[in-house]
């Protein structure tokens, strides 16, 4: 389960006067007062432990992020940490002397250190993303695993930082006029960063730029036909990691006053997605389980390996790796996600919830729609070749605001091929597409989301594990523009409200209102494809393409979508279907438009459509 | 630089080069057929050519111990599976066999001196250890997982790669070792001397080459595997297993492997982790032919044998960097000649 799911569980909620908590909020209360007590109360060695594992967790934080929850995986972490670390280390050791006269102001200055470390990360990043991010998910990890070592052995080999020795003679961080001299002292500061950067990211997760993030894991066509920019989304996932990881390093050059090559190398990146794993990838907290449990267990094995081998060496990568294989294929929730489920099914939630919690919001802004009668979609004789194979063939009609057409035609007619080219999935060899009179094939799916054409797949293409709410709020995605500071720092709120409360409508509309927060995956199939259908309507589009949506629904299910496309047409929008239903179709339908073998062979209102020879013959199998 | 040394560094440059198309070629079958990157595929060429020395150096020949145990867990698998669905356990002759097959070799390398028994013999036992070695490591590591997303069977090829190369600690221990090169003497050309044994790299690559090519083209287990790679339900619904598919992919990949470290090892010291520095090379091959054309990503890799060798000479202890940085504009062109977003299933 999704931490932003998490966050509007009914068990968070007790009392209605009270501020809402979520789950996560409660355990940041109950982790204060011991964060605070820890370092008065453990040994040295002990705080020190701490201090590490709460660098590792930040670091991980970034991985649960990149690798849990938007499916990327990267081994760069433990550089990236380390570029930040040697920039600060650099910086905070060097004399005003060796630098140049303009930046001699840098040197000693700590905050100097962490700009410079932040900026240095972000920009490595910036530049392995824009060359890996577009490619399959093959290349970001081979990519981080190329660069990973290629900065390992830079920071070995380049003299002014120190080579494989390292930089050491740090001084202690002393933040306005704060001295972080001791490890209690630290302590803090890392915690409080630690604790700053998962209140953060669940914000993040829990906004408009959170949904295309979580998107981005199996939902990547349907997102990018709702406006995401599935790029982009992936992009702000890797550089937040990658600014995670640089905090980190700023922190680990601090606490360990000496930085050298070594904690930085791959094997320490691998260590990172280690722990993500193990923790539970997908799981905020799983980074924080994760970091602590594989620090200890190492401590641990470090002691008891040597005894039972009789030599000393790494050897408890050789558990780490086996047990990361046992969680793969056992458990691959790892320990966070194996609590939150354990936790889920004891709680016993209703699928179906009650839809009154959401404050009313303002209503979004519409776009211009078009006079009824105008043409918003028309093709012109569009034909798409694969090969030698005509799968459409000089295809020209017209769809006009405030009607509906139906395409039809047997089982391999041509009319998912055109339905691709006219929401600009696919491209026609010849002919053209136009939409609102403009010419519009060879755009992306993304562009005619923002024209105003928003659609439904044939096969249901939603996220299961996300809220009905949620799903449905991604396609309002291009009627927000809040973005990721905004997000994490919750300034988003009042246009967040907006997004789900228009969400909130458009469900109520189409009748799934008691399912506002049920996991989308439990919705029966025909309710799915109502779900998608509200989602479509969420982004305010003239024209709906929908693919098949009477498929799988019952019968007064049909009704109910015919009611409602009914009232869409007399509000004067366009939709155009492609339907298997006659009755559904013919009931309903202005106009219909006949297809087979990629050819038209007939169009016009049902009535004559159903007494059609041709249209018999050819779909009907012929007239005895 | 005179002439001498540019035919010199491209006389390295070739021979890394081949052992690096070879590793590139057996990563993209293995990626082709299975969707896994074989991380692991360094640990064949460091576990052949460690044994190979460790054969020659008359120290103990740990690797059958490994192989023994992944077969025992293969057998334990085995039992549990047929449990799970029949209800009572029962043992396949296969993983009988497959225990038997290794207790032997372990017995045989154990108690049998292969000092003297020349390059010939110590190669065969080296590929008899290390070819099942493949089959094992899919078996208990990825068949139970061969149906999971990508970024799952990644993960666990890391993973498998870490227990490794901590296990090589183990048999080999941490001094590096180099054998005995296989001839002596060379072929000059005109002003150049030809090395033995780059002859020898250049050989049998280019007959594995060939017999890949040969195997592919016109064996019916060839074409099996590359229909498998096309399309996997296809293959499967046309009678072509999955598990065999993996299988064999794999242990290609160990045949692959473990010839390259047997060519490798007279050339290079091999350390028990030196094995993924060399295969990544062949990743970075892989990933110049977009981890889907075989020629290219034999070229690629040839490239890298020349890159490497030449920035060795110009600047020594920058190789590595060079090298892998060298992937940086492959990934731009690849980038910008691609369009769209997909979804991975």
């Amino acid at each position: 389960m999704k931490p932003g799911v998490l966050s509007k569980t009914p068990a968070a909620r007790p009392v209605p006067s009270m501020p809402r908590l979520s789950p996560s909020g409660w355990i940041v209360l109950a982790l204060l007062p011991v964060l605070a007590a820890a370092p008065l109360l453990l040994p040295t060695y002990q705080v020190t432990l701490a201090n590490n594992i709460g660098i590792f967790a930040l670091a991980t934080l970034g991985l649960v992020l990149l690798t849990g929850v938007a499916g990327m995986t990267s081994f760069g972490q433990a550089a990236f940490i380390g570029v930040s670390a040697y920039a600060t280390a650099y910086l905070a050791s060097v004399s005003a002397a060796d630098l140049p006269a303009s930046l001699a102001w840098m040197a000693g200055s700590p905050l100097a250190g962490l700009a410079v470390g932040l900026v240095l990360t972000l920009a490595i990043a910036t530049v392995l993303g824009a060359v890996t991010l577009r490619l399959s998910g093959h290349y970001l990890p081979l990519g981080t695993i190329a660069w990973g070592l290629s900065l390992f052995y830079l920071f070995g080999n380049l003299e002014f930082l120190g080579g494989h020795t390292g930089l050491s003679g740090i001084p202690a961080l002393s933040l306005f006029g704060i001295a972080f001299d001791k490890a209690e002292t630290l302590f803090y500061l890392i915690w409080a960063v630690l604790l700053l950067a998962v209140v953060a990211t669940l914000n993040l997760l829990d906004s408009r730029v959170g949904r295309a993030i979580r998107a981005l894991r199996g939902g990547q066509r349907m997102s990018e036909s709702m406006g995401v920019n599935s790029f982009q989304a992936k992009m702000t996932a890797f550089l937040v990691a990658a600014l995670y990881a640089g905090l980190a390093g700023w922190l680990y050059a601090y606490t360990q006053r000496f930085v050298s090559p070594a904690p930085f190398s791959l094997q320490a990146g691998i260590d990172f997605l280690f722990m993500a794993l193990i923790g539970g990838v997908g799981q905020v907290w799983g980074a924080v389980i994760g970091a602590a449990g594989v620090t200890f267990a190492k401590q641990w094995l470090q002691d008891l390996l040597p005894h039972l081998l009789g030599r000393t060496g790494n050897f408890e990568a050789i558990v780490f790796g086996l047990l990361i294989v046992l969680l793969m294929q056992r458990l691959p929730g790892g320990i966070a996600g194996w609590i939150a489920k354990t936790f889920e099914r004891r709680r016993h939630r209703p699928a179906v919830l009650e839809s009154m919690d959401l404050p009313d919001a303002e209503p979004l802004p519409r776009r211009p729609m078009p006079e009824k009668g105008e043409v918003v979609l028309e093709a012109r004789g569009v034909t798409r070749r694969f090969g030698g194979l005509v799968a459409n063939h000089d295809i020209s009609f017209a769809v006009r605001a405030g009607e509906i057409l139906a395409v039809i035609g047997p089982n391999g007619a041509g009319k998912s091929t055109l339905f691709n080219q006219l929401s600009c999935v696919d491209h026609p060899t010849s002919g053209e597409i136009l939409f609102r009179g403009e010419r519009v094939d060879g755009r992306t799916a993304r562009a005619m989301a923002s024209a105003g054409l928003s659609r439904s797949f044939q096969h249901v293409k939603l996220l299961p594990t996300m809220s009905v709410l949620e799903n449905v709020a991604i396609g309002a995605h291009l009627r927000g523009s809040k973005g990721v500071a905004a997000a994490a720092l919750r300034l988003d709120r009042a246009e967040e409200a907006r997004l789900l409360a228009e969400a909130r409508r458009q469900l109520v509309r189409v009748g799934l209102g008691q399912y506002l927060h049920a996991e989308a995956g439990s919705l029966a199939l025909g309710q799915q494809r109502i779900l998608e259908i509200a989602r479509a309507l969420c982004a305010d589009p003239c024209l709906l393409l929908l693919d098949e949506p009477a498929a799988g629904l019952r019968f007064l299910e049909k009704q109910a979508l015919a009611e409602l496309l009914v009232k869409l047409r007399s509000e004067g929008m366009a939709i155009l279907l492609v339907e298997h239903d006659m009755d559904f179709v013919m009931g309903l339908v202005d106009r219909v438009y006949v297809m087979e073998f990629g050819e038209r062979i007939a169009e016009g209102p049902p009535a004559t459509i159903q007494t059609n020879p041709a249209v018999l013959e050819a779909y009907l199998g012929g007239v005895e | 630089m005179n002439f001498q040394i540019v035919m010199l560094l491209g006389q390295d440059g070739l021979t890394n080069g081949a052992i690096y198309a070879l590793l590139a070629l057996s990563i993209l079958l293995v990626f082709t057929v299975t969707r896994i990157l074989l991380i692991p595929q360094g640990e064949f060429v460091a576990f052949a050519a460690l044994t190979m020395a460790a054969m020659q150096g008359g120290t103990p020949v740990r690797l059958g111990w490994l192989l023994l145990a992944l077969a025992a867990a293969a057998m334990v698998m085995d039992i549990h599976a047929t449990w799970r669905r029949d209800g009572r356990p029962a043992v396949r002759r296969g993983s009988v066999l497959g225990v038997g097959y290794a207790a032997a070799l372990t017995v045989l390398t154990t108690l049998v001196p292969l000092g003297d028994a020349g390059v010939a013999v110590q190669a065969l036992v080296t590929m008899a250890l290390i070819v099942p070695l493949g089959l094992a490591l899919y078996r208990v590591f990825y068949q139970p997982i061969a149906a999971a997303h990508p970024l799952v069977l990644l993960i666990v090829s890391i993973a498998v790669h870490v227990v490794l190369v901590g296990v090589g600690l183990l048999m080999f221990g941490p001094e590096g070792a180099r054998t005995e090169p296989f001839s002596d003497g060379g072929l000059r050309l005109g002003m150049v001397m030809l090395n033995s044994q780059t002859l020898w790299v250049v050989a049998v690559s280019l007959g594995l080459i060939l017999g890949l090519y040969l195997f592919f083209e016109r064996s019916l287990y060839g074409k099996a595997l590359r229909a498998a790679a096309v399309n996997r339900l296809g293959a499967e619904l046309v009678g072509i297993s999955p598990e065999l598919a993996g299988k064999a992919s794999f242990a290609l990949a160990a045949l692959i492997g473990s010839l390259s470290g047997i060519l490798i090892a007279p050339i290079t010291t091999i350390y028990y982790d030196s094995g993924f520095i060399i295969s990544l090379k062949g990743f970075v091959g892989a990933i110049i032919g977009g981890l889907a054309s075989y020629p290219v990503a034999a070229l690629g890799a040839l490239l890298i044998g020349q890159a490497e060798s030449f920035s060795t000479f110009w600047a020594s202890s920058y190789k590595e960097v060079i090298v892998f940085t060298l992937i940086l504009p492959v990934l731009v062109w690849r980038s910008l000649s691609h369009h769209g977003a997909e979804d991975e299933e």
